[in-house]
């Protein structure tokens, strides 16, 4: 069962976007570790032809109507940004997937 | 190794070598009044981030709600296509990192698409009819815009920051994805070109969409890979994106085919990679490499109850289909009797549906159609614009028409009216008074020009009188001349001949 | 301390509308409490004085005036998990990323308090992102426990329980994943209850685990928690998984169960719930419970639920993935902290660096589970698999509910812990939840009733009553007949056993 390496916790933050610290590659390499064989026990359970549950309540088809409701002002809407410029959110360079 | 993007194969020899297989994947933007899980209007060209509400800038807390037409949607176009319509369905999120996605995640659908297992038939400009496999259609939601600040040209390579704009976060969107297209050949290209306008016209007849690829409410994403000749493997695909016209995509298609070959013929190999169309050069290059492979880690999502639409439901909204393009083609067709080649032209010319309103305004078929393929496709491919985009409407070619029918217009009269409704210089009556262009009615000024033209050449008034009709032809000319062209040849040709008689 | 603070909800709202007293006079004593002993406890994040002081005015305006008053708890003070969004009150999580976020509209549950003219006089702290068994996961310090300040007051909720138990607020809410209304109410000797889910709008609810949060009352007493659950509950049209049905007459059945007749009803006391990580005191308190019930004329059987024994593992796999989706949203762009927007980093970096800096250790450690969870190689021997336990959970429950009406069972293994205690040992504080994930993991209602105090160290034992989905009237009836049984048996109310707190020079 899961063998967490630091190369795999590296990974994971990766894929998480956390910057994580080389002491915490470390210290959650063997905490997710004892974490993941604890969890591992949902394995023994035979289930192979059991459907999974997705949703606590059995309910389907909740549509809206296709009707304008208000929503927020520009300034609302930009209230706790960061940083603004001309109406719109300003991010830091994005490194697209264009060349 | 990779070629640089310099590098391509003459296309005879690409296709001496290798078979293409296309997959086209198109994304068509619903234009619902509202979006796909918000109640934010979709309307284009408001100010920034003035159509947006919690539940799509992704605040903390906001929780998505269907919207029931944009499933309607959905389904009529599943239906359209000729798909099986799924029993029962969920949305799933796509996990993955980007400023545009005010998530972090898109919700899309991901192994239970709404819609699947379809075709669609499309005819090339000869008249070759190709089938093409619909996988699947499903729903899913649009990502904000960004716009790129400092750098070179607004790209966002080499910007220094970006700004965006959630307007169209979350405005509904329904993929198309087609089966592998395999056996083209050298018309790979125009196949897929041909698949994009068909499915542009269906989803038009459908009324679901704007269809405006320049607007980017009809988005195509084009794979390509080769096999060497002779084998049936699939060879490994690129994703060209940004093809943002008919004529990109299969120019688009048709590079990628020679750059790849040329890769392949170098004893390279083909990167799955993400590739950019460069409209100004016709070639395309690829995207950032990422570090980490691509893992969405799609699940059911959460917030959202699962889709089983009812028999009853799917066979209400199978009732609401429109007639089909292809059905319409063959009805009109029938309709004009028009041959083969004549149902191509107006095809090709993109003309079907103004020809039809041109008709529904007044006009015969023959008439209409004359207008939209020959003399207005003309003006269309001088002017570089879609037929649609002339600045005339059916209805001002139908009044032109009519004026023709009514013998208040000779032809080349009718073409300055075209001309001038075509310049901005209003209605077709309006064009006629300011231009002073109404045939010549009135007998006594005709009977003028007549006697004139008669006086002006004697021998060919002795000729007629002598019963030589048709030297009246020559008197005709002059008396049109004289006349600007705007007398009616067959009332002159009368008054002559009354002249000349006994 | 005022008689105005250790009044119940019940007795605080009748006062109000029969003109007896103001609701700016309780609102004021509760906020004086605040005051006093806040620095000790630290119930709250934040204290919406000038609010909560004009919202009782408008319920004296419409009592002088003769007005009906908005609700049956118009007046009457509440304290609310601050992970519910409340349109210019700050709204923090617990956590360091949202410090400073004021939310542009309320959530469903709060717009129904204002509604309701309840008094909402601040937001309570919590673990982060109501991650956590402790709240020792709060990026704003730990709460203490009113019963002994060395001690947890229980998480997520511990913010919420603390206060009730403190007197500074005789209503509360909060939201249970895992546990997180119950496990506190339990260690704090107050009441707390999960609705079933889609009972409580989330609308405005910040997600932890989409599919298992549900918002729920939190009081000092069943009848309480029943007035507040009536007020909060039913059909919401923003949340699709808002079930569209009344509210189960909760209020009529705690007003029946405190007669104390039991008679007729069938309790099943679940099997599974018993062994190694179970505190003998808390085991004595239990049995002593059932003993009660049965006295109350109910008839007691044991019952099995096998798959409950892996709800634990499946809800440490569904809960983890779902968040690390859920979370992924706070990345510095459009709201919240932004960390290392400087030397051309890009946004990836400062995404990254930004996380990074505002999430605290248990976050990261369940966004990464999470992410391993759902990655394609892990997905079905992971989250699917815990999906189909999930399953066979639900099964359990339903066999158990065609031979019973409720079941029962201790709320938490052990009796508050000590803080610090289990920080550094994820897996001992997921133990906390052993008794209470089953009910989040079906869906279906759960609560927590105090249960006397444990004979070994003294501190509150919870019992736990569970029912079939949209029956939450069953388990208010058994509460509120096991309340009155107890309060006799031990002559008054538990909770004014709570030590007296030092109330800081002022
Ligand atoms: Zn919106």
């Amino acid at each position: 069962m899961p063998n967490i390496s630091r190369e795999e916790v590296a990974h994971l933050a990766r894929l998480a976007r956390l910057a994580v610290t080389e002491d915490e590659l470390d210290k959650f390499a063997g905490q997710l570790d004892v974490i993941l064989q604890s969890v591992a026990s949902v394995g023994e359970v035979a289930a192979q032809e059991i459907p999974p549950t997705s949703h606590a309540v059995p309910l389907r088809n909740v549509f809206r109507a296709d009707e304008p409701r208000p929503g927020l002002s520009q300034q609302q809407a930009l209230a706790g940004a960061p940083a603004v410029e001309e109406g719109r959110f300003r991010v830091p360079r994005i490194l697209g997937e264009e060349a | 190794m990779t070629a640089s993007t310099a590098d391509v194969l003459d296309y005879d020899e690409v296709l001496a070598r290798f078979d293409p297989v296309l997959g086209l994947e198109v994304h068509v933007e619903l234009s619902t009044n509202t979006k796909m899980f918000c109640g934010c209007p979709t309307a284009f060209g408001a100010e920034p981030n003035t159509q947006v509400c919690p539940v799509c800038l992704g605040l903390p807390g906001a929780l998505p709600v269907v919207n029931g037409a944009a499933v309607e949607s959905a389904i009529r176009i599943g239906l359209a296509l000729g798909c099986d319509i799924a029993e029962w369905c969920r949305f799933a999120r796509k996990n993955y990192f980007y400023p545009d996605m005010p998530k972090n995640f898109q919700t899309s659908q991901y192994d239970e698409p709404i819609a699947f297992d379809g075709k669609l038939d499309l005819e090339l400009e000869d008249g070759t009819v190709v089938e093409v496999g619909i996988e699947r259609a499903h729903m899913e939601e649009d990502t904000g815009k960004s716009l790129h600040v400092g750098g070179a040209t607004g790209r966002i390579h080499g910007a220094e920051h970006s700004l965006l704009d959630y307007n169209r976060a979350g405005v509904p969107l329904i993929e198309i994805v087609t089966k592998p297209i395999t056996g083209t050949g050298a018309r790979a290209p125009e196949v897929a070109r041909a698949y994009v306008t068909a499915l542009r016209d269906l989803l038009r007849a459908l009324g679901v969409s704007d269809v405006r690829m320049d607007q980017g409410s009809l988005r195509c994403d084009a794979n390509v890979s080769l096999m060497p000749k002779g084998t049936t493997v699939f060879g490994t695909r690129t994703e060209t994106k940004n093809v943002n016209s008919l004529r990109s995509v299969e120019r688009a298609v048709r590079y990628e085919m020679t750059r790849q070959a040329a890769v392949l013929a170098g004893g390279g190999e083909i990167l799955q990679e993400t590739r950019h169309f460069d409209e100004s050069t016709g070639s395309t290059s690829a995207g950032r490499r990422k570090e980490t492979s691509e893992d969405y880690r799609y699940f059911p999502e959460p917030d959202l109850v699962p889709i089983a639409p009812s028999a009853e439901w799917v066979e209400k909204l199978r009732a609401t289909l429109p007639e089909m393009p292809w059905q319409r083609r063959k009805r009109i067709q029938a309709d004009w009797q028009l041959s083969d080649l004549e149902l191509r032209d107006l095809v090709n010319a993109g003309a079907v549906d103004l020809v039809a309103a041109t008709v529904d305004a007044g006009a015969t078929p023959n008439e209409a159609r004359a207008w939209w393929v020959n003399y207005l496709s003309q003006e269309a491919n001088t002017r570089g614009v879609e037929l649609a985009e002339l600045p005339i409407t059916p209805a001002q070619v139908a009044r032109v028409a009519a004026m023709v029918a009514d013998g208040k217009l000779t032809n080349k009269l009718a073409r300055e009216v075209v001309d001038g409704v075509l310049a901005g210089e209003g209605e077709p009556d309006a064009v006629v008074a300011a231009r002073g262009l109404e045939v010549v009615s009135d007998d006594s000024a005709l009977y003028a020009a007549v006697d004139e033209a008669l006086a002006a050449q004697p021998d060919v008034a002795d000729k007629i009188r002598g019963g030589k009709v048709q030297a009246a032809g020559a008197i005709v000319g002059a008396v049109m001349k004289a006349t600007k062209g705007q007398a009616d040849a067959k009332r002159v040709r009368e008054l002559i001949l009354e002249r000349c008689a006994g | 301390m005022s008689d105005l603070t250790h009044s119940t909800a019940a007795e605080l709202a009748a006062k109000i509308h029969a003109g007896e007293v103001s609701s700016v006079e309780v609102t004021r004593a509760h906020l004086d409490r605040i005051g006093a002993i806040d620095e000790t406890v630290h119930a709250f994040l934040h204290v919406d004085t000038d609010g909560a002081l004009a919202a009782a005015q408008r319920v004296d305006d419409d009592v002088a005036a003769g007005r009906p008053v908005a609700s049956p708890l118009a007046g009457v003070p509440l304290a609310l998990k601050d992970v519910f969004a409340t349109e210019g009150i700050p709204t923090t999580c617990g956590s360091k990323i949202l410090e400073n976020w004021i939310p542009p509209y309320d959530s469903t549950v709060a717009r129904k308090l204002r509604d309701a003219g309840v008094v909402v006089l601040g937001k309570t702290n919590m673990d982060e992102f109501a991650m956590g068994s402790s709240t020792e996961n709060s990026a704003y310090g730990v709460t203490r426990n009113p019963w002994d300040l060395d001690r947890i007051p229980g998480g997520s909720g511990g913010g919420s329980s603390a206060s009730l138990a403190a007197f500074q607020a005789p209503l509360a809410i909060g939201t249970d994943t895992g546990g997180s209304i119950r496990q506190p109410a339990s260690v704090t000797g107050t009441v707390g209850v999960k609705p079933t889910y889609g009972g409580v709008s989330r609308y405005g609810l910040v997600a932890f685990s989409s599919s298992l949060d549900q918002g729920g009352p939190c009081a000092r007493t069943v009848l309480d928690a029943a007035l507040l659950h009536e007020v909060i509950g039913g059909h919401d049209p923003l949340d699709s998984t808002s079930i569209d049905a009344p509210v189960p007459p909760v209020v009529a059945a705690a007003r029946e169960g405190a007669a104390g007749d039991l008679r007729g009803l069938r309790v099943g006391v679940v099997r599974e719930f018993t062994g190694e990580w179970y505190q003998d005191g808390v085991i004595a308190a239990f049995d002593q419970a059932v003993e009660a019930l049965r006295g109350l004329g109910a008839e007691v059987v044991e019952v099995s639920c096998p798959h409950f024994d892996y709800a634990l593992p499946a809800y440490y796999l569904i809960a983890p993935s779902e968040c690390s989706s859920n979370l992924a949203r706070f990345d510095a762009m459009r709201y919240g902290l932004r960390v290392g927007d400087e030397n051309g980093n890009s946004a990836e970096q400062v995404m990254a660096l930004t996380r990074e800096a505002g999430f605290g250790a248990e976050v990261k450690r369940r966004v990464m589970v999470g992410t391993y969870a759902l990655s394609s190689g892990y997905y079905d021997a992971y989250y699917g698999q815990a999906q189909k336990v999930r399953t066979l959970i639900s099964r359990d429950f339903e066999r158990a509910f065609g031979d019973v009406d409720v079941l029962v069972s201790p709320t938490t293994p052990t009796t508050a812990f000590r803080i610090g205690e289990r920080v550094d040992d994820p897996v001992a504080m997921y133990r906390a939840d052993l008794c209470t994930i089953p009910a989040n993991l079906a869906g279906t209602p759960a609560m927590s009733v105090p249960a006397g105090l444990s004979d070994d160290d003294g501190l509150p034992v919870g019992l736990q009553v569970m029912a079939p989905a949209l029956q939450e009237q069953r388990m208010y009836k058994v509460a509120a007949a096991y309340e009155a049984a107890r309060d006799k048996a031990w002559g008054g109310p538990l909770i004014n056993r709570v030590p007296e707190l030092e109330v800081a020079a002022r």
